[in-house]
């Protein structure tokens, strides 16, 4: 992805972005609200196409127009709050769009039975432990859904997967589960794109960091070249932060790390 | 896990997790539990009820308004309302009438025609709502309205009155009635043809529903049209689908009450929309989309068949039959709710 850019009408949402997904690594895109995460997220996934730069999927530029586009070419979204449909069962929601058929004439009769145990031992083999995957997703935590959503693009034979604010409505535990199957997911040889507001969760999982503020690129880093402190202080406004936890900070106690009180 | 097990049977009190997750999975559960409970009552209280010839009329009853209703039913779950599914019925049986009688050719022409006619009312109601964003109940009410117009209008400019020319002496009439509007004797008691199309009709309805990829998709544009689109469903081409769905079934039922009496009044049709919908919330299907299937709308066309004439059979004022049909929905209503709530109490706890 090179020099990519989109406008709505005369608002210029994202300009200049240059952003590679290696296989087999985790690369991390930071920003505050309005940065520009999403229109992003939105550019890789094909939901919007994009209106400057060029974007490259294995050498072949392309302008995606649909999703279906971007899902043929390997590139799965899990979204942080369409990730599934709440009311139908965890195996529907698993094989939706791309259901397992006896033929291929309309209204040919779905591999119902094999659909239910592919998904669950998919879900298993994530180690994901659903109770029954008869049940509606919905009555499932939201941490679960999540790991449900990426199950369900790495057994499609994703080579790219888009983390939408993964951890973002999650409590620690759970927050934890999903960092864990984002490493699973990148042991199983996928280019994850992890998207998040969050310097701790990236910095646990992430091989490459960029840091995005009013749709420009602030900071493109590999892993070790940053620090944790360094990454928070750049997602938080930088100077701004060390400013603001000097002032916070009692006086008279040790050096506390910046990176406080800047999660969530 | 645990404590998703724990909320699921905190609000089922009495039920185990299972158990009350395969309650779960049947909308149709309170509709029949009321369809035996008013077929009961009526044994008891209207004598008359109790032949075997009344029951297929009751059936009969139940088709003219089940046909449509499967298909408003499949609509409501793929998450749009159709209020102009009354009206098209009428619009089909003057449409193939008035353009035979007028040019004076055979009824199979019009017949077809009028099919394809309705399937496009059909599909401009579903490009419409996809295209513009409004919402479907806007959408359709403004084509109930033209078509109530169109239909009144277009009477009265061919014929001088409000009711369709008697076609009974023109070519293809028989063999049309044949198909739309045959009846058969079995064991004494008159079987109409409408009642075998309404369970076939729902028969390749369920199989649909369940077992096949679009009735997956039907379910997904219903409960979360966004994250159907990014999983890859054809959200546009399945709503529009299900629209064209619902104004074929109502081409049929047009074409039988046209060949059942051959002439129309060009009025009717104004309000059967809310007995379709009636029929799909009663059977369980959810108001906002997403749940409900097949045999519950089945159920409750037949719950309206019973009533409507069980009233009649018992020798009361049929004018209750309203106020009966207001009380069984808004009870369906509050039942739906509930089921809702055991979906979404248990996720909103976790999150």
């Amino acid at each position: 992805m090179q020099g990519v850019g989109k406008t709505y009408g005369p608002i210029r949402a994202l300009q200049g972005i240059d952003l590679t997904v290696p296989a087999g690594r985790v690369t991390c895109v930071l920003g505050d609200n309005g940065a520009g995460k999403s229109t992003l997220i939105k550019i890789m996934s094909g939901l919007h196409a994009h209106t400057e730069g060029t974007f490259q999927v294995h050498g072949e530029t392309l302008v995606f127009d649909s999703p279906r586009q971007a899902l043929e070419r390997g590139i799965a979204t899990v979204y942080q709050d369409l990730a599934v449909v709440p009311l139908m069962e965890v195996w529907r929601n698993f094989f939706l769009g791309a259901e397992l058929r006896h033929r291929s004439y309309p209204l040919a009769g779905l591999r119902i039975r094999e659909m239910r145990r592919i998904a669950d031992e998919e879900l298993r083999k994530m180690g994901i432990a659903v109770q029954d995957i008869n049940q509606p997703i919905g009555t499932l935590s939201g941490g679960q859904r999540q790991c449900v959503a990426i199950a369900r693009a790495v057994y499609f034979g994703a080579r790219v997967l888009i983390l939408d604010e993964p951890t973002a409505a999650l409590g620690v535990k759970q927050s934890g589960v999903v960092l864990k199957y984002t490493a699973a997911a990148r042991d199983a040889g996928l280019g994850v794109v992890f998207i998040t507001h969050n310097p701790h969760h990236a910095h646990l999982v992430g091989d490459h960091f960029i840091v995005l503020k009013r749709g420009r690129t602030e900071l493109d880093s590999p892993r070790s070249e940053i620090t944790l402190e360094d990454l928070t202080q750049q997602m938080a406004g930088g100077d701004e932060l060390a400013a603001l936890a000097h002032e916070l900070r009692p006086s008279g106690t040790p050096t506390a790390p910046a990176s406080e009180g800047t999660t969530e | 896990m645990t404590s998703t097990q724990e909320d699921l049977v905190s609000s089922t009190p009495g039920l185990d997790g299972y158990l009350s997750r395969r309650l779960f999975a049947r909308p149709e559960i309170g509709a029949t539990a009321a369809a035996v409970v008013i077929l009961i009552f009526f044994l008891l209280a209207a004598p008359a009820f109790r032949s075997g010839d009344s029951f297929l009329t009751v059936l009969y009853q139940s088709s003219t308004i089940g046909i449509v209703a499967i298909g408003v039913g499949l609509l409501m779950i793929g998450g749009e309302f159709d209020l102009s599914a009354g009206v098209i019925v009428t619009t089909a049986g003057l449409a193939n009438s008035m353009f035979c009688w007028w040019f004076g050719i055979d009824l199979w022409v019009g017949a077809l025609l009028s099919l394809a006619l309705c399937l496009l009312i059909g599909f401009v109601n579903g490009y419409l709502v996809m295209r513009t964003g409004i919402p479907s109940f806007l959408i359709t009410l403004g084509t109930f309205f033209v078509l109530q117009g169109a239909n009144l209008g277009i009477t009265k400019a061919v014929t001088g009155s409000v009711t369709s020319p008697d076609i009974s002496q023109m070519d293809g009439y028989g063999r049309l009635g044949n198909v739309f509007s045959s009846s058969f004797e079995i064991g004494g008691v008159t079987v109409w043809g409408t009642v075998i199309w309404w369970l076939a009709f729902a028969a390749l309805a369920v199989w649909v529903l369940q077992r096949t990829r679009t009735g997956n998709w039907v379910f997904a544009v219903g409960g979360g049209q966004d994250s159907a689109r990014a999983v890859g469903v054809p959200v546009v081409r399945t709503k529009i689908g299900l629209f064209m769905t619902v104004s074929f079934l109502g081409w049929f039922v047009g074409m039988h009450t046209l060949y059942r009496f051959n002439t129309l009044q060009a009025g009717n049709g104004v309000g059967n929309e809310f007995l379709y919908i009636i029929a799909a919330v009663v059977g369980g299907t959810l108001l906002t989309g997403g749940y409900g299937n097949v045999i519950g709308v089945a159920i409750g066309a037949f719950i309206f068949g019973m009533t409507s004439l069980g009233i009649v059979y018992a020798g009361w004022d049929p004018n209750w039959f309203k106020a009966f049909l207001g009380v069984m929905l808004l009870l369906a209503v509050l039942v739906n709710l509930y089921v809702k709530s055991l979906a979404d109490s248990s996720r909103r706890g976790l999150l």
